[in-house]
């Protein structure tokens, strides 16, 4: 009780430099945990939405650009492959599923997908999850001008079933270069938290043959998604497309191609890092400068202590105490900032990509990351108490008679 | 039994330019518990060390003073603060209170490193030193006359067997200082607290019946010592 006074009080003196260095560890614990949680459920995440395929079959090329393309509506296409090519793989029979994707068009700035309707139902959104329709609407139909939309793009353009668009070409927005052919929504998807709700999708045929596209290609696709019968196939196909031919690439297993983007990524992580690690330590050099500076102050009332009897142990623990309160108090600014930080992360990388951080998912680092510069904060706290518990009592009570 | 007993008790100080400065020598001093006595002397004889010796804030280069049947030599550092905290109220001539906390908390840290804290006794002695209304206001905003009696308060909190005072009147006008002394001797004897008070000041020397003086007590200051 004596100390918890002893620490209030002291805090409460020293309110500026408390709030000052409790601030600047929180910057420190809110930006450890963001990069934290934020690479963590990144990568869960990323590699979670291709649970639902697990290979994609393109142009020649890096089979990371060809997954980010296919699946997370990424990049550009690295080239075409020749419907045939969809139809020799789809027949084979380490194949369970096989759809076409299209790209190459977009509307105000959100990508145009063109795919056949078995995408929606036979493919699953995600691993156990169906593409399901917010109420009121209909797949669209192959051979229609007909769109299916993205919950994330009907949100944000106001569109819904019955609304007409005209695309754009290209895979950025150009407002010169418009297309005439005039699409009729027919569904908005129920949010699925996947890259599909990021997406207009027509049907193949439409972004084919859309007016001013290349008709010698018109019959081309962008990519295939494939879901395998098993692991078996995927080292077949490996095999078949990679090795023996020199025309195609098959991106399986998705989740070593997808490690590659978070290996390219790590550097960027580990700065991110080093920077919360710096500004962590940087905080701790604050507290114990802070509390140091205020010994002078204090020396007075430290003797004063001593002479009523208080013990060395007392000053010391109650330094000690006031350094881990500073700390702990800038932990809980820190949660604040942490959610401020994710929630603004998870805002921009769904709408970059429209994968879905949850700011509000347990991750032991929020536990672990604010109790370390607790610890932290307790031990910039040694030397000043080193100091208090050295204060010499006589010398720093009343002048001598 | 005596309460307080020093025998041959030596301490000096090293001065900037290296002489050793012997400030207390005294060869010996009694107290009885209960007893209130007054000691005098001008500034520089060492009276505040005296009392820092007795209360274990200094240590003595050699002699011997047992208080409360301890010697306190042979006691650790920790040893010393648990008897300042228990068996000694300590009042200083600049109150020494803490700033940052009220009246209230004043006294009642006082209390806490000796048998604990103890509200109802804390406000108790507060009104009893007639600070009822100021439980809550902090030194800044009392008299230094108020301040004084806080800090007499907090020294009896814990009914020490001994109260030191350090010219516990200095820092006030007549008025205020016949009340503070008053006041200290009172509560001393409803206490049963022995009391050593050092004072330069005649006035305050004369409501004691027993009076040493400190210039005669101390070799030291008789050899040109003393601070």
């Amino acid at each position: 009780m004596t100390l918890l006074l002893l620490v209030r009080r002291s805090l409460r003196q020293h309110l500026l430099s408390t709030v000052v260095t409790a601030l600047s560890l929180a910057m420190a614990g809110g930006l450890l945990m963001s990069v934290w949680v934020v690479k963590r459920q990144a990568r869960a995440t990323f590699t979670g939405q291709t649970g639902a395929w697990d290979a994609v079959l393109g142009a020649r090329g890096a089979k990371l650009q060809l997954v980010l393309n296919a699946l997370f509506h990424l990049e550009a296409s690295p080239g075409n492959v020749a419907f045939a090519d969809f139809q020799t793989l789809s027949s084979n029979r380490a194949v369970a599923l096989a759809i076409p994707i299209a790209v190459g068009d977009n509307y105000l700035g959100y990508r145009i997908v063109g795919t056949l309707t078995n995408l929606f139902t036979e493919a699953e959104a995600a691993p156990g999850r169906r593409f399901r329709l917010v109420g009121g609407g209909r797949w669209f139909e192959d051979g229609y001008r007909e769109a299916v939309v993205g919950s994330f793009v009907a949100q944000r353009l106001g569109l819904k079933p019955g609304d007409t668009f005209k695309p754009y070409h290209g895979l950025n927005f150009n407002p010169k270069e418009q297309h005439e052919d005039e699409y009729v929504i027919t569904g908005v998807l129920e949010p699925s938290n996947t890259p599909a709700d990021r997406v207009l999708w027509i049907p193949l045929a439409g972004l084919q043959n859309m007016s001013g596209h290349a008709a010698a290609t018109a019959s081309d696709v962008s990519a295939v998604l494939v879901k395998l019968r098993s692991a078996v196939a995927g080292q077949q196909l490996d095999m078949l497309y990679n090795k023996q031919g020199d025309r195609l690439t098959f991106a399986w297993p998705l989740g070593t191609v997808l490690a590659q983007l978070f290996d390219k990524m790590g550097w960027f992580d580990q700065v991110l890092e080093l920077v919360a690690y710096l500004v962590a330590l940087v905080a701790a050099g604050s507290v114990l400068a802070s509390i140091y500076n205020s010994l002078s102050a204090r020396r007075r009332d430290l003797a004063i202590l001593r002479a009523l009897g208080a013990r060395r142990s007392t000053v010391f623990a109650s330094i000690i105490l006031e350094a881990a309160s500073i700390a702990a108090l800038g932990m809980v600014l820190a949660w604040g900032l942490y959610a401020v930080i994710l929630g603004a992360v998870a805002a921009v990388i769904r709408a970059q990509t429209g994968v879905v951080l949850d700011p509000w998912a347990w991750d032991p680092v929020l536990v672990i990351a604010p109790l370390a510069l607790v610890v932290l904060g307790a031990l910039a706290g040694v030397l000043p108490a080193i100091k208090a518990y050295g204060n010499p009592v006589a010398e720093n009570l009343a002048p001598e008679s | 039994m005596a309460l307080l007993e020093i025998e041959n008790l030596r301490k000096s100080f090293r001065t900037p330019d290296g002489r050793i400065l012997p400030v207390v020598d005294v060869p010996g001093f009694r107290l009885n518990a209960g007893e209130l006595v007054a000691l005098s002397g001008p500034s520089g004889t060492g009276k505040t060390t005296f009392l820092h010796l007795i209360a274990g804030i200094l240590a003595g280069d050699s002699g011997r003073i047992t208080l409360d049947g301890q010697d306190m030599a042979t006691l650790s550092e920790a040893g010393r603060d648990r008897i300042r905290a228990r068996v000694i109220g300590y009042i200083f001539q600049t109150f020494n209170l803490l700033q940052g906390f009220t009246c209230l908390e004043n006294v009642l840290l006082g209390m806490s490193f000796g048998p604990g804290a103890d509200p109802v006794r804390a406000r108790s002695l507060l009104n009893r030193v007639g600070l009822r209304d100021r439980l809550d206001y902090y030194p800044r905003q009392l008299s230094t006359g108020q301040q004084q009696r806080v800090a007499v308060a907090r020294a009896l909190a814990n009914r020490p067997k001994l109260v030191l005072a350090d010219e516990p009147t200095g820092n006030l006008d007549p008025a205020n200082a016949a009340q503070a002394l008053a006041l200290i001797r009172e509560l001393c004897a409803e206490e049963g607290s022995a009391l050593l008070l050092v004072s330069h000041d005649p006035s305050v020397l004369a409501a004691f019946p027993r009076r040493e003086s400190l210039a005669i007590l101390n070799q030291a200051s008789r050899k040109g010592g003393g601070l």
